[in-house]
């Protein structure tokens, strides 16, 4: 898995670091990550449903904050829980911009073990940063 | 050095870091505690509560409350009252979960009467308070009558059907707190929220049938003005928040405030969750007049569970919830700002109090207390973990000193991370049961994250607000019947 979760940062909340060989595979573990906070295991989300996420951000990790963000909403407004499937990811003007496709399908409490809700991605701690070996995320999610 | 070794013993329960700790504090930090507490708290809280003493306008102190852990922005058990003209207003000095809250509510039901029919009780609110990720609701209301909803709160649910006029008298500012003003909050807050009412969520939020032992009844005379009269008395006990809204205005106005706070107000801060904006600003009245939105979709939210714990209750018992004596004790909110009238400075003022993971509890006398327990003090409900007990407390003269605030729970210890590795839902639903509680849940590994183990023990928490004089013990509370989300 292209992600962990933290012991001893914080009580409350669930802390993870997600990594990936450029922004775009960072941004899809972060997401997966996220999801993986919700849902047991994320293979027994089915890709039938898809919706496009289209974000803006001048600051690059307030991008990856905007991004998470998009699946924390929908699994709310229409109890989606989705994976990332395609993403782009280029700079517009001072900013960036992301497109990508996420696919998965409603809540289906006889199929999905579920897990516990996340309420919101939090800043503290928040980083997105360029390693050798490509870029890691650090997140805390509000439980 | 360890902070232990930096921090000032001001008395057996109030430790305090002055403002040289840290550059850019504007007041000391107290954080209150038994020394057991204050040597087992996580370091993070000591970082945390000292950067919120560097907010613009804040008065007195930063304080953080014995239950207090970390959080994100304040801690957990953070409280901070900003002056109402030269202060700021921050979501990270509230939380993201706006109006988390706890409503306790009587029966006239014996332990004895409730056990042949605990597990039928538990099935039932199992069936009709959805609880875990992403659940909605029985209400179904168009977009239009959510943005009433929110406007009107609690008064909206009474009219509706779902509660008595007495439950408004009984919720702190009578379950509707002015102001709220529904053009302040997004299409998409709107979006996750309008489905979620009458739901519990998830994480440490939950449903309790508890019994009040005679054994446990600390001060009789505040307990039978609070209603708890009988011995081994029944109640229920709910712990939630304003949902997908609630969570969703938070977001919207921390991303606003991160725009607008260095480059429009010139304000800097040590940590991006501590986000604010003047509160008297364009900015800071439209997430004052949102925050409200989330405060009045909470505590309607309550009441529509409470309709459903009546209902249940009724249906079980074959009586009406008039005849099982199902009154409201009280409600109280947990992650609020309220602007509020205190002694500051030597005069009293307008101040700004946030109060995150941390309960209002106004003394004897005080306006914003209902009238029936004017003479008493504020009921104040705090909520341990699932296997340990619950307390009901009264507010005091002397929580002056914190601006009356007081702790809102036991206050976790361990990570849900680690709490994960150590505890199995299954294994623990079964222990619980055999030492006479009865678990339903959403999640086992949400339950196995809510291990009693993974708190700090009630009593201690209980122990030091009384002996610090932020508030009193009126009755302590063991759960037999759990419905966690």
């Amino acid at each position: 898995m292209p992600y962990t979760f933290i012991e001893g940062i914080t009580l409350a909340d669930i802390a993870f670091e997600a990594w990936g060989r450029d922004l775009e595979e960072t941004f899809r573990s972060a997401a997966d990550a996220t999801m993986n906070v919700m849902v047991e295991e994320l293979d027994s989300i089915q890709p039938k449903e898809s919706r496009v996420i289209s974000i803006e951000h001048d600051v690059l990790d307030l991008l990856l904050f905007n991004f998470l963000q998009e699946f924390i909403y929908y699994k709310d407004s229409e109890q989606l829980l989705l994976r990332a499937s395609e993403i782009a990811i280029r700079g517009k003007g001072e900013g960036y911009c992301l497109r990508a496709i996420v696919l998965g399908e409603k809540i289906d409490p006889d199929r999905h073990r579920m897990r516990v809700d996340v309420k919101a991605v939090t800043l503290h701690r928040f980083s997105l940063e360029e390693t050798d070996r490509g870029w890691k995320a650090s997140v805390i999610l509000d439980i | 050095m360890a902070v232990i070794e930096f921090i000032k013993r001001i008395s057996d329960t109030i430790w305090e870091l002055p403002v040289s700790y840290k550059q850019g504090m504007r007041v000391p930090a107290r954080i209150y505690g038994t020394e057991k507490l204050i040597r087992e708290m996580d370091e993070t809280v000591y970082d945390q509560v000292t950067n919120v003493a560097t907010l613009p306008g804040i008065t007195e102190y930063a304080f953080c409350m014995p239950d207090g852990h970390s959080g994100y922005g304040f801690p957990i058990g953070g409280v901070a009252a900003m002056d109402a003209e030269e202060g700021v207003i921050s979501p990270g000095g509230i939380g993201f979960d706006i109006n988390c809250g706890m409503r306790l509510v009587t029966t006239n039901l014996t332990y004895a009467d409730v056990k042949p029919h605990l597990v039928e009780l538990v099935d039932k609110f199992s069936a009709r308070v959805p609880a875990g990720v992403g659940s909605t609701g029985f209400l179904k209301i168009s977009r239009n009558e959510f943005r009433k909803v929110v406007e009107q709160g609690a008064r909206w649910c009474v009219k509706n059907g779902y509660g008595w006029e007495e439950d408004l008298e009984l919720t702190e500012e009578n379950g509707c707190i002015e102001g709220a003003d529904s053009s302040t909050i997004s299409e998409k807050a709107i979006d996750r929220g309008h489905n979620q009412i009458g739901t519990l969520g998830s994480g440490n939020h939950y449903l309790e049938i508890q019994v009040a032992r005679r054994e446990n009844i600390i001060d009789p005379e505040s307990a039978r003005r609070f209603g708890i009269t009988i011995p081994d008395q029944i109640v229920v006990m709910v712990h939630c928040g304003s949902r997908g809204f609630g969570h969703q205005v938070a977001t919207d106005y921390l991303q606003l405030f991160l725009k607008v706070m260095q480059s429009k107000y010139g304000i800097k801060m040590l940590d991006r969750e501590l986000a604010c904006a003047p509160f008297n600003s364009p900015e800071g009245r439209d997430y004052f007049a949102a925050m409200k939105c989330a405060i009045n979709m909470s505590f309607a939210n309550r009441q529509v569970i409470l309709h459903r714990i009546r209902e249940v209750f009724s249906s079980v018992f074959g009586r009406s919830p008039e005849d099982l004596g199902m009154h409201m004790v009280y409600d109280v909110a947990h992650n609020t700002a309220m602007l509020e009238r205190h002694m500051a400075g030597g005069k009293e003022k307008k101040v700004l109090v946030h109060r995150k993971g941390a309960t209002r509890a106004f003394g004897p006398g005080m306006k914003g207390v209902p009238e029936r327990y004017r003479d008493v003090g504020q009921p104040v409900i705090i909520g341990g973990s699932m296997e340990t007990g619950s307390y009901l407390l009264a507010g005091i003269a002397s929580g002056s000193q914190t601006f009356f605030s007081t702790a809102h729970g036991s206050g976790r210890s361990m990570s849900r991370t680690k709490a994960r590795k150590l505890w199995r839902g299954e294994k623990l639903q079964r222990d619980m049961y055999d030492r006479g509680i009865l678990v339903r849940c959403a999640s086992w590994a949400g339950l196995a994250e809510e291990a009693g183990g993974a708190y700090k023990n009630i009593d201690d928490v209980i122990e030091a607000t009384e002996k610090a004089g932020i508030s009193k013990r009126v009755v302590r509370f063991m759960p037999i019947g759990i419905l966690k989300g």
